[in-house]
């Protein structure tokens, strides 16, 4: 600690240079932040811990069939099975099809399954006794600045009514609310009640999207849905039955694979960036040789020297990782507080912050050991003889 | 006064920046070459580039000493423009292969609203009623080119993660194959109409374990068998077809459809197709132009791949720029007292700037070329797939074309022109007497 100084000044030694390659750092980092926000926010649909106790069970020949309403008292009556619920993936458009969120019919005991969305207990009984109730989520209301009492036109998709309206109208009569910040994303859902979806749709009346389970014991959540699946072998509904994450992971993985077009991304970028300051690092300690020889005359160790110039490498990336991820963490909270939280990113927080971190320094001792190891070897003589 | 001057630098620098760089991007491909003729025109006919091409050559020569620093340069550049070209390239593969679905001359019915076919309901009846339009074109025999067409989801395991993803599986009609004369069998044969035979597409072939010419594969509790491989180059390829029929009656469609393909007279026919259908009260359908939706499909995903990717090359070029500008500060430098001498035997400013700014250029171009081309290479019919309209995989190839190679071409000047602009002034700023005395 006590040659922090030291360090220092020789990184300020040629102001430009070091300006020039934190600043290169904090690019590279800064594009860091923002990737990893973006991967992260994907890999975590598969493992959050809330939902570990709810098997999703959809149709075994895809998920966009729908099944028969007759399982609802066979898989209720399945042993280890808590509560049963069902839902049905509407579709519907509001406004503009750009304006995409998720719209699902979903049956009276739905919300106690989920019980960290939260609602408040009026407006609970509201959606109850409301025919047309709807509620959304905290974040979409803001996002469409909906208020309660409002009516809310969606063009059904899939679901005209009976007559051949096209067009639904819901009241919003509950907003909910979910306070882990990595759940946000389900604020972005309008729920609106089962019983009108299946009176009022032209078709389809009596099936069921999917069917939501609580398990009594999370440990037997596999023979669960195991035993669900029995329930409908060699029917013509074959059912599939994992857990909510298993199911949202596979739905995500669909669209590509985020990591590896992340992990290639990082891979060029980091590759540059320690070309770049190794680069850096190495004309410093050329320059420096004198120097290091007079440190040496005076009697620093072989080992301080490796030290010192070491330090100095990690320190500098350390102080341009920062500054990048710092940045990426302004970008990020303007880029979620402009387009909702709903979009994928992670707030950049710790998991992120130490991941750079430990990259960073990482990379400053890969870029400073061999200028180091050429600091600790100089002959003193030879080096302040210039040769 | 002295800080008049420096204003004065400082905005002339700022408009030495942005200037080049704007017109680099607006300027079209053939002024390129024009440009790089012009300058070395104007080296070997003026004073001034006679001046300038003798400096710019000492440094050139020097280079090699420099290796190291110069690389930096050259594999920075490089690696902006080869993450900038793949990504733009995803988008442009995606684009292109869903743009080579359609034509102006057929045109999509589907349910009012649906938006896409996996949502749409037709009865038969609306089925006959469309096929029957005027503008509809007959083929030889008199019937109309029209197949009505049943698009389903069915999941299957994909090869490379071995979990299910969703495949589509079409219902197609007789006349679907004159509706798509550019599809082709490349192995096994049609499948015949009223049999559970399948034909899979060259894109679902290869991401799909099982669909090999031959084999048998489950669907809704029934087999059905693989007879043919067919490849379409177009979003089809994603497919898997079989009779409308068949599929309707394994799926208990009954004699429903999702969607009307037909071919028209010419495109000129395809508002009074339009009009036609929609002043039929009996009808509560949407019709496209095939080219129109399926030019729409690809619109979202397109888009945000390119400000992805521009956005990745913005910050990517910033830390590149950043490297370049170190680079060549190091290397005026190094050169601090040889130029010093230049100047005081009587060269002028310029040719010192136009030499340094060149040597980065150069550097520049080797390094945007090297990263095209890394990415031509790797990344050219790449296959990739994603979720689709249809909630099932689109198969599709990256395309690296000859306009993106341009584009990371142009970025990679950019970053040239930028990071070799400030240390050329420094360069041609330098005191002449400071100059001469450094070691």
């Amino acid at each position: 600690m006590k040659y922090l100084p030291l360090v220092l000044a020789a990184l300020f030694r040629r102001k430009t240079r070091t300006l020039l390659t934190l600043l290169s750092v904090l690019a590279a980092f800064l594009l860091f932040g923002l990737l990893d926000s973006v991967r992260s926010a994907f890999a975590q649909v598969g493992s959050t811990v809330v939902g570990v106790d709810r098997l999703i069970t959809v149709s075994k020949v895809s998920f966009t069939l729908s099944l028969p309403k007759s399982l609802l008292e066979r898989i209720e009556a399945t042993p280890g099975v808590a509560a049963v619920s069902y839902a049905n993936w509407f579709g519907g458009v509001y406004q503009d099809p750009k304006n995409f969120f998720a719209n699902e019919a979903v049956a009276e005991n739905f919300f106690d399954l989920y019980p960290e969305w939260k609602l408040p207990a009026q407006q609970r009984q509201a959606f109850h006794d409301t025919r047309t109730g709807a509620v959304v989520g905290e974040s979409l209301a803001r996002e469409f600045n909906w208020k309660l009492g409002d009516k809310i036109p969606l063009q059904a998709t899939i679901f005209p009514q009976k007559g051949g309206a096209n067009t639904w109208t819901f009241d919003l009569v509950g907003i909910f609310h979910v306070a882990d910040e990595k759940l946000k994303g389900n604020e972005q859902i309008l729920f609106f009640n089962w019983k009108y979806f299946d009176e009022a749709r032209a078709f389809g009346n009596g099936n069921i999207g999917w069917y939501v389970t609580k398990v009594a014991n999370r440990d037997q959540a596999n023979q669960v849905a195991q035993a669900v699946d029995r329930l409908s072998a060699n029917s013509e509904h074959e059912t599939k039955t994992q857990s909510e994450q298993a199911f949202a992971a596979s739905f995500v993985s669909q669209f590509a694979d985020i990591g590896l077009i992340v992990g290639a991304i990082m891979g060029a970028v980091f590759f540059t960036l320690v070309l770049l300051t190794g680069n850096t690092m190495a004309q410093a300690v050329r320059e420096r040789v004198p120097e290091l020889a007079v440190l040496k005359t005076i009697g620093f160790s072989n080992r301080s020297v490796l030290g010192l110039v070491l330090s100095e490498a990690v320190i500098m990336l350390l102080i341009g990782s920062a500054a990048g991820l710092l940045i990426a963490g302004v970008v990020v909270g303007g880029v979620r507080a402009k387009m909702g939280e709903g979009i994928p990113m992670l707030p950049i927080r710790g998991a992120i912050w130490s991941r750079g971190l430990v990259i960073a320094v990482l990379i400053g001792l890969l870029v400073g050991v061999l200028p180091a190891l050429r600091g600790m070897r100089l002959r003193i003589v030879d080096a302040l003889a210039g040769r | 006064m002295s800080f008049m001057r420096k204003v004065g630098v400082g905005l002339g620098a700022v408009a030495g920046v942005v200037v080049p760089v704007v017109v680099l991007v607006l300027l079209p491909w053939w002024m390129l070459p024009a440009l790089a003729v012009l300058v070395a025109a104007w080296m070997a006919f003026t004073r001034v580039g006679q001046q300038a091409w003798s400096v710019t050559r000492v440094g050139l020569a020097t280079i090699l000493q420099r290796l190291g620093s110069s690389l930096v340069v050259v594999i920075g550049i490089a690696g902006v423009v080869g993450v900038l070209v793949a990504l733009l390239a995803m988008a442009e593969g995606f684009k292109a292969t869903l743009r080579q679905s359609g034509t102006d001359d057929t045109a999509i019915v589907i349910r009012a609203g649906a938006l896409t076919e996996l949502n749409s309901v037709l009865d038969h009846d609306t089925a006959t009623l469309v096929s029957q339009a005027p503008q509809v074109l007959k083929n030889a025999t008199g019937a109309p080119i029209a197949s009505a067409e049943l698009v389903l989801v069915a999941s299957l395991p994909k090869k490379s993660t071995g979990a299910d993803a969703n495949v589509e599986i079409r219902g197609i009609g007789e006349r679907a194959w004159d509706l798509r004369p550019q599809t082709r069998i490349i192995a096994g044969r049609r499948f015949n109409a009223g049999l559970r035979e399948l034909i899979v597409g060259k894109g679902a072939r290869a991401q799909f374990t099982g669909l090999d010419v031959g084999s048998t594969l489950k669907l809704n509790g029934q087999l059905w068998t693989v007879v043919g491989e067919f490849d379409s180059g177009d979003a089809n390829n994603s497919d898997l077809w079989a009779d409308t029929a068949v599929v309707g009656s394994t799926y208990r469609r009954g004699s429903s459809t999702t969607s009307i393909t037909v071919k028209l007279t010419d495109a000129a026919a395809f508002d009074a197709f339009k009009a036609g259908l929609a002043s039929d009260r009996r009808l509560q359908i949407d019709t496209f132009t095939t080219r129109d939706y399926y030019n729409r499909q690809s619109e979202n995903l397109s888009n945000v791949i390119t400000v992805l990717g521009t956005t990745v090359g913005i910050i990517m070029a910033l830390g590149a720029v950043f490297g370049a500008l170190n680079t060549m500060y190091a290397a005026v430098a190094t050169r601090t007292r040889e130029i010093a001498t230049l100047r005081a035997i009587g060269f002028r400013g310029t040719p010192v700037v136009v030499s340094v700014m060149l040597e980065t250029v150069l550097l520049a171009i080797l390094g945007g070329g090297t990263g095209a081309l890394i990415a031509w290479a790797i990344f050219d019919n790449y296959t990739a797939s994603t979720l689709g309209a249809n909630f099932s995989q689109v198969v599709f190839n990256f395309k690296v074309s000859p306009q993106l190679l341009l584009k990371g071409l142009k970025w990679a000047l950019a970053i040239g022109v930028i990071g070799g602009l400030f240390p050329a002034m420094r360069a041609a700023r330098m005191p002449v007497t400071s100059g001469l005395r450094e070691l």
